[in-house]
């Protein structure tokens, strides 16, 4: 392994005395002034409604309210993938709490008081609640001008059915593999709805200043994506690209929820209608959970023959995407889970339907993890099952079937280098699997589980990445991105990058949250690709910036190109030990010649990045073809637990993970996400689900009845295990990780929920009440 | 009806006139300027909108601000006065932050502890925190900055 100054060490996050001191500033403590508006939305209280008339006179009477604005207003579609969405809801409401009209007054008391004034006639449709509903024949459709959406050429809408996108994957001969199989084992495996709960709420404030420029402000994980959208959607009033500018301060969390465009959409487009005032609109926390993206429910009904020794040869997995009423991000998980089904298993024969179905509950879309943990907590399940009844340990089946370096995809590409095997290894090693964890109490049962994770970045395949860096007088460096700072530490990890290219230490850099006027373009920051994609771009600039540096030392100084090299923030030369030139002597101001005049001028790196060998290009009916996926993380995780046998309880004393980051550029960042991502994973078995009524509305929309973890909530403690097996075509080997360590959570501790008692829950989460539950019903 | 309130906010004295049904959280961010405190959801849930009122935390979403009338209310920015405090310097080495949104109350409510406390175990430190939502962090390295810093 070569050795770094910067790569793979520690670093104090540059963010971090902003972040513990209370100086970072998020959306909602901008200041605007005493002239800023506050908008509230009128709410759809049906989940499926045609909307008759919007009488909002006596709203306007208030005094305070300066505008109010309906669809009418804003006849425009939006999308980030489909064309499905409306600013506001024109005739039809397709999930309880859309927008239906805005309020905009001079207080946000007055907003909402304006709000409750609209009144709105509805004749109100059937609704379809679940997956399996909006398919049966006889459904009420959702979107039946759906033939007719614009969309990106790898989705697969089906006109006059409720399916937005079917992505189906046929390879070798699944149903011959079936017939010639010693062992078919098949199953049904479900997951609710979650949300991201990240603590700070959406938001966004407007400004359309009297020059016709729109300026948003916005907790956004996606400037350029959100100016992109909102130029497309607002082109009818006259906007372009260069009017609008996104500006993107701290982010109170992420996790997908603030990926692409949801309710910011509002702040533009209300912006428009107050002209020269800034107008803010801020979720409160039901809202949060009631309309922004939601992670989609999933029903999989897995398929999967073995032979005898243990040889999988054949999957078939149906995936049923409960997507919401607007699909225009979450057709893409659909679409990547899809893709992706078999897990990190090597299997000659597979087909997967992965079906993305429309339903009157709000829109699904990005959640850390991108449809793998759904998918996943069935398969993990379904391979723990089957190793039992086979007789096989169920991490050496895991083992023997575990995806290679060069093993064919589902997609007929190549799996890129991997430390799975290690990762299993290592895990196995730490959890000590195979030896019983005795109970010191007969009322408690002690289990282990297992589960292995594999995740691609999912992007289009021209997502690029682009940075610019700049010298300041001291030699210190400002770098620009659009990339954001979620809390997973990217300012850090990006200084580090150019730190080790340039030598100048990682506390004289400053890396700064994007405004799209004055940063380069970043697609979006999700799919954990920004270590990889952004952090190349970065490399590329640092590059970039040393090589004029030593193209102005040859030029001005007669040193010999190729032996000059950086250290400790100076040009030195390899065939000159005496020379050593400090980089904040010329970076600006130059270097002197000796007749007085000089040479040189501002240093600026500039990089960019876009992976040209990937390709969305495949054959609709096996998506064979192509390169849709950049490449694969993977690794492997374990748990123990103790369950009280009375109440169902369930306690987690240990979790090891192990995850392949190709090269480690901060550890401490990414033991950081292994740590946070276990415990957002175990809150989604144990704890969370989204509850909705018969009618579709969201019962637990609140930290009260929907309940996250809290700090006595979590395991005893966490081993994590970095493998670096390199990415090569990523920043010194690195790939992402971010999103993986949540993935492996739930199918590890279904699996040892069931070696600790011997029931298997199939269904998320996986309460202390359903255990209990599950126990009584053994005992009748 | 409006009433004039006299506090210490951050060691300066304060009068002000708020109307009754004022809520602290909305006094101190907008006709204040601090900002430390946030609204993650306004209803006493989450911690992030943690001060100190006369040395105990509070949620300020869930205080009148005529409620603070001859108090003596603290935020982080009032906390730090002195430049960052030793455990928010161990929260850094510590990297017990990731987004920062939840970062001013939790470091209130382990400063509270840590006063009552000076070397809480484990269990006490989980406890006294479990007001203060995190979603990012998994609370362990938080939990870790506050142990090593009270060793």
């Amino acid at each position: 392994m070569e050795d770094y100054k910067f790569i793979g060490k520690p670093a104090v996050r540059i963010d971090g005395k902003e972040k513990i001191s209370g100086a970072a500033r998020f959306v909602d403590d901008l200041d605007f002034g005493p002239g800023l508006l506050f908008a509230a939305i009128v709410e759809s209280p049906h989940a499926h409604a045609l909307i008759k008339n919007i009488d909002y006179a006596e709203a306007l009477k208030l005094s305070g309210v300066v505008k109010i604005v309906t669809g009418k207003d804003f006849p425009f579609k939006f999308g980030l993938y489909m064309h499905d969405r409306y600013i506001f809801a024109q005739d039809r409401v397709r999930f309880i709490g859309e927008q239906v009209a805005a309020v905009i007054a001079r207080d946000a008391a007055t907003a909402l008081e304006g709000a409750k004034l609209v009144k709105v006639q509805y004749s109100v449709l059937p609704a379809v609640l679940d997956a399996q509903g909006a398919l049966e024949k006889e459904t009420v459709l959702l979107h039946p001008d759906l033939g007719g959406y614009k969309h990106v050429p790898w989705f697969f809408p089906k006109a006059g059915t409720n399916i937005a996108h079917l992505r189906k994957v046929r390879k070798g001969d699944v149903d011959k593999a079936f017939s010639s199989a010693d062992y078919v084992f098949e199953d049904t495996y479900s997951v609710p709805r979650y949300a991201h709960c990240a603590l700070e709420v959406h938001g966004a404030v407007g400004l359309y200043d009297n020059s016709g420029r729109l300026t948003v402000w916005t907790a956004s994980q996606s400037p350029h994506t959100q100016r992109h959208l909102f130029a497309e959607a607002l082109a009818p009033l006259g906007l372009s690209h260069k009017d609008i500018r996104v500006i993107t301060p701290f982010v109170g969390g992420g996790f997908g929820g603030k990926a692409g465009v949801s309710m910011e959409i509002l702040g533009a487009a209300l912006a428009t209608a107050v002209k020269g005032r800034p107008v803010k609109i801020l979720w409160s926390r039901a809202q949060e959970f009631y309309n922004t993206y939601q992670r989609q429910g999933l029903v999989a009904r897995i398929k999967a023959g073995f032979k005898k020794d243990g040889t999988l040869l054949a999957l078939d997995n149906t995936l049923y995407w409960d997507a919401g009423a607007y699909v225009e991000y979450g057709a893409n998980v659909v679409n990547a889970a899809g893709l992706s089904a078999s897990g990190p298993y090597n299997i000659p024969n597979v087909r997967i339907d992965s079906y993305c179905v429309y339903t009157n509950l709000p829109p699904g879309g990005p959640y850390r993890g991108f449809g793998y943990s759904e998918f996943l907590f069935g398969l993990e399940s379904h391979l723990n099952e089957i190793a039992k009844k086979m007789g096989i340990d169920p991490v050496e089946l895991r083992r023997k079937n575990a995806i290679r370096e060069g093993d064919i995809l589902n997609y007929g590409g190549k799996m890129n280098a991997s430390g799975l095997l290690e990762a299993i290894d290592k895990v196995a090693q730490e959890i000590e699997w195979g030896k019983k964890v005795p109970s010191r109490d007969p009322n408690i049962a002690t289990g282990k589980g297992f589960a292995l994770f594999w995740k691609a970045p999912a992007m289009p395949p021209n997502a690029g990445s682009s940075a610019f860096l700049k010298f300041n007088e001291d030699g210190s460096l400002n770098i620009l991105i659009s990339g954001m700072e979620i809390g997973q530490g990217l300012l850090t990890v990006i200084a580090q990058i150019a730190a080790e290219v340039l030598t100048v230490p990682v506390e004289n850099i400053r890396v700064e949250t994007p405004d799209t006027d004055r940063n380069p373009y970043e697609w979006q920051t999700v799919a954990s690709h920004l270590t990889w994609g952004c952090g190349k771009a970065v490399e590329r600039a640092a590059i970039d910036a040393r090589d004029q540096i030593f193209d102005l030392i040859e030029r001005a100084l007669n040193r010999k190109r190729e032996a000059l090299y950086l250290e400790d923030a100076c040009v030195k030369s390899r065939s000159d030990g005496s020379f050593s030139l400090p980089l904040r002597d010329f970076v600006i101001a130059g270097i002197p010649m000796e007749d007085g005049t000089y040479r040189g001028g501002p240093i600026i790196g500039r990089g960019m990045f876009m992976p040209e060998f990937a390709s969305a290009a495949s054959d609709p009916e096996t998506s064979q073809g192509g390169k849709p996926n950049v490449h694969y993380t993977v690794g492997a995780s374990a748990v123990t637990v103790e369950i009280d046998r009375q109440t169902g309880k369930l306690r987690i004393p240990k979790v090891v993970l192990a995850v392949d980051v190709g090269r480690a550029i901060n550890p401490d960042l990414i033991k950081g996400q292994i740590t946070g991502g276990i415990l957002q994973g175990i809150a989604t078995v144990l704890y969370e689900d989204m509850r909705f009524d018969e009618k579709g509305r969201l019962i637990n929309a609140n930290f009260a009845d929907y309940k996250i973890p809290t700090s006595v909530d979590i395991p005893d403690e966490v081993v994590p295990i970095i493998i670096e097996i390199p990415q090569k075509d990523g920043p010194y080997g690195a790939r992402g990780m971010g999103e993986h360590t949540m993935i492996p959570v739930a199918p590890m501790i279904a699996n040892a929920v069931e070696d600790a008692l011997g029931i298997r829950i199939k269904s998320m989460p996986i309460t202390a009440e359903k255990i209990a539950l599950r126990l009584l019903e053994g005992k009748k | 009806m409006k009433r004039e309130i006299n506090f210490v906010l951050n060691g300066e004295r304060v009068s002000m006139e708020v109307r009754g049904n004022e809520i602290l959280l909305e006094v101190l961010r907008e006709k204040l300027g601090l900002k430390s405190p946030k609204c993650g959801c306004d209803k006493g849930d989450c911690g992030t909108c943690t001060v100190m009122i006369n040395g105990k935390t509070v949620r300020s979403c869930l205080v009148l601000a005529a409620e603070i009338d001859k108090c003596d209310v603290l935020t982080l920015e009032g906390l730090m006065q002195g430049g960052l405090t030793p455990l928010q310097k161990s929260f850094l080495e510590h990297n017990s932050f990731q987004c920062g949104f939840c970062t001013p109350g939790v470091i209130l409510s382990a400063t509270e502890l840590l006063r009552k406390n000076p070397r809480p175990d484990k269990t006490e430190i989980q406890e006294a925190l479990s007001g203060n939502l995190c979603r990012c962090t998994g609370y362990s390295p938080i939990i870790e900055a506050i142990r090593d810093f009270s060793k």
